[in-house]
């Protein structure tokens, strides 16, 4: 795992912590530097290490494993795991192997997608809001927390069955991005709203530096660890959705993303028949993703906000 | 509290519903298919509906969308229908009206959530507690990854495992349904036991992945409290550790474990929705799911929308029972 760890770690650990100059390019040093940042940051490395895992698998899958062996008739149907189908077969003759590795990344894709959209559109509002103040916070922050009450999913459904023929990965992706900037609206407001009245902000604005200028240069930066730590919550809760909305149909027909295949697993009652083995696959790498971010983003969390550090180790 | 805080409450209710009602209503039309007459067409192409009811359902679909009155005629008839909680037919089973078939759905996945909801919250707001507490006993600690694992399982899913092991394998429960084939709902002992073995697997597995969630977030509650002056003070005080536990430290954390079931109340019920379908139990979500498998729309927008409404509904008054808890808000305009 040291060695795994020590290629990601360096730069981090350089800018982390002060190491010196010795032990930044002294070779043992470096291990050492690399062995410190695994014990400070031991969820991120375990998280980071998960996702790597399964973007590993997405690349290097297909080189192994025919791809269209994903697609409807291409094996023998409902066979258990065997040498020649390793994860078994499904109903309508899709090899489970070829379908998790082409699946898992079009519901990544679906998440850092719809991520992206809600964390860009969350910037965009929490800057203007939490930098500007006065109505249009009133307006934007109203706004976010209304909607933020109300069920999304339920929104979504609406939506999504009014789509319904016309959904696939990439308009599923901006169905769900339609509420995907609720949490990063709110989150980023409050930080512009801390970081606004900090000396060096307000010493910029009277050196007279434009107010866009400060965003960008000033703000936008020192926010940086904590953007990526709401970004990795943005697509887990983007994945979260769509996989809710595949779970009731509402997903793209003809892509097997792993929601889609847990749909069809229960649409065809694989559950009580023992096909264990159609299920059961897409369940542990949506878990498997969801543990890997959820680490990543507590592990971003402690190096966004130091205080959370020393309060958990008191 | 102040009357200001409540009216300013009570419209922020209002808004939510305003905005559920008009995503019901512009949806269907900005949508590049009328999904709407695209159903009632297939049926009648399909056979599946006669033509006699069916001249009764487009008339009633032309009262309320109608294509001859002007957009905003249209949409008061459709929030004044809404306001009656009139959804019109269902398109699949017609001469049953939506809000009937809605209200016979209710009381299964009230019961469903309710408990389940207040037992996870309860369980796992103990546990997030007990393991912040330096004097826990050794094992809670234990217990801290397993959490932290089922809280990154969506409901449904740990509810499909539950099902294959416990149903399946080892059949200790019902496989699915809200009750045996066979038996009408009714007060009865054996129905009640009955229906009560059939929620054991739905209502665990919202349990089981909802008590992670909340142990993490009062984990994260309490340890603020230890550092605290009066929780020294207690203990030079010489007051009991139970007592100090229960008395200081949790009755400062649990306040913001308040507030975020009130903002994560829309997660809970989505994902006990989706419970229900996973478990085929005869609540709204399954309601639900079977008019998205034929699409019956009407019976969509009419789930969503009373969805939305309870929810609305929850979380105002968890809002004006707040002060209740903590007597430091007063929501006085500062």
């Amino acid at each position: 795992m040291t060695t795994s760890a020590s290629g990601a770690a360096a730069p981090g650990s350089s800018g982390a912590s002060a190491v010196s100059m010795d032990e930044l390019f002294g070779r043992q040093s470096l291990g050492r530097a690399a062995v410190r940042f695994w014990r400070n940051n031991t969820q991120l490395c375990v998280g980071a290490g998960i996702i790597l895992l399964l973007i590993l698998m997405a690349l290097f899958g297909p080189l192994w494993v025919d791809p269209k062996g994903a697609q409807v008739g291409r094996a023998v149907v409902e066979q258990p795991p065997s040498l020649k189908y390793p994860l078994g077969t499904d109903t309508v003759g899709r090899q489970m192997l070829p379908v998790v590795i082409y699946g898992t990344p079009l519901t990544m894709r679906v998440g850092l997608m719809a991520g992206c959209i809600g964390l860009g559109v969350g910037i965009l509002f929490g800057f203007i809001a939490g930098y500007y103040g006065g109505w249009i916070d009133n307006l934007l922050r109203g706004a976010a927390d209304v909607f933020l009450t109300v069920p999304g999913l339920m929104i979504l459904v609406v939506i999504a069955s009014s789509l319904h023929t016309a959904l696939d990965v990439n308009t599923q992706a901006l169905v769900v991005s339609t509420l995907a900037w609720m949490w990063p609206t709110r989150t980023i407001r409050s930080q512009v709203l801390t970081m606004r009245e900090r000396t060096y902000i307000q010493v910029a604005r009277l050196s007279g530096v434009s107010g866009l200028e400060i965003v960008f240069k000033e703000i936008l930066p020192n926010l940086l660890p904590y953007l990526a730590a709401s970004l990795v919550s943005a697509v887990s809760s983007a994945i979260l959705a769509s996989i809710g909305l595949e779970a009731l149909g509402l997903g793209p027909q003809n892509e097997p993303t792993l929601g889609m295949t847990i749909y069809w697993a229960m649409y065809y009652t694989a559950l009580i028949r023992g096909l264990w083995w159609w299920w059961a696959p897409p369940i542990a790498i949506i878990v498997l993703v969801f543990i890997g971010l959820f680490l990543i983003s507590a592990g971003l969390d402690q190096i966004a906000n130091p205080r959370l550090r020393r309060v958990v180790e008191k | 509290m102040t009357v200001g805080y409540l009216v300013r409450r009570l419209f922020v209710f209002f808004i939510v519903l305003w905005l559920a009602a008009t995503v019901n209503f512009l949806i269907p039309r900005i949508s590049p298919v009328n999904p709407i007459r695209e159903r009632l067409l297939q049926a009648v192409g399909q056979g599946g509906v006669s033509l006699a009811p069916m001249e009764e359902m487009v008339k009633s679909y032309e009262a309320r969308f109608g294509l001859d009155k002007p957009m905003y005629v249209q949409y008061v008839n459709y929030m004044s229908d809404l306001f009656h909680l009139d959804f019109g037919y269902s398109i699949t089973r017609f001469p049953n009206r939506v809000s009937d078939m809605i209200l016979k759905a209710l009381p299964w996945t009230l019961f469903l959530i309710t408990v389940s909801t207040l037992l996870s919250f309860a369980v796992g707001t103990l546990l997030g507690a007990l393991l912040a507490w330096s004097k826990s006993p050794r094992w809670i600690y234990w217990i801290s990854p397993p959490l932290l694992t089922l809280s990154a399982i969506p409901y449904y899913l740990l509810g499909l495992v539950l099902i294959f092991f416990f149903a399946f394998l080892l059949k200790w429960f019902p496989l699915g349904g809200g009750y045996s084939l066979g038996t009408l709902p009714s007060m009865s002992l054996r129905f009640v036991q009955d229906a009560l073995s059939h929620s054991v697997l739905p209502a665990a597995s919202i349990i089981l992945s909802g008590c992670g969630f909340w142990a993490l977030s009062m984990r994260g509650m309490m340890v603020t409290t230890q550092g605290e002056d009066y929780m020294t003070l207690a203990e030079a005080k010489g007051l009991s550790d139970r007592r100090i536990f229960l008395r200081y430290g949790i009755r400062n954390a649990i306040l913001p474990q308040t507030t975020s079931l009130a903002l994560s109340l829309g997660y809970v019920v989505s994902g006990s929705v989706l419970v229900e379908v996973v478990f085929g139990y005869p609540g709204v979500g399954s309601l639900l799911w079977q008019a998205v498998r034929t699409f019956d729309y009407f019976i969509i927008y009419g789930v969503t929308f009373m969805i939305i409404v309870a929810i609305g509904l929850a979380t105002l008054i968890l809002d004006l029972v707040y002060p209740l808890l903590d007597p430091r808000i007063s929501y006085q305009k500062s």
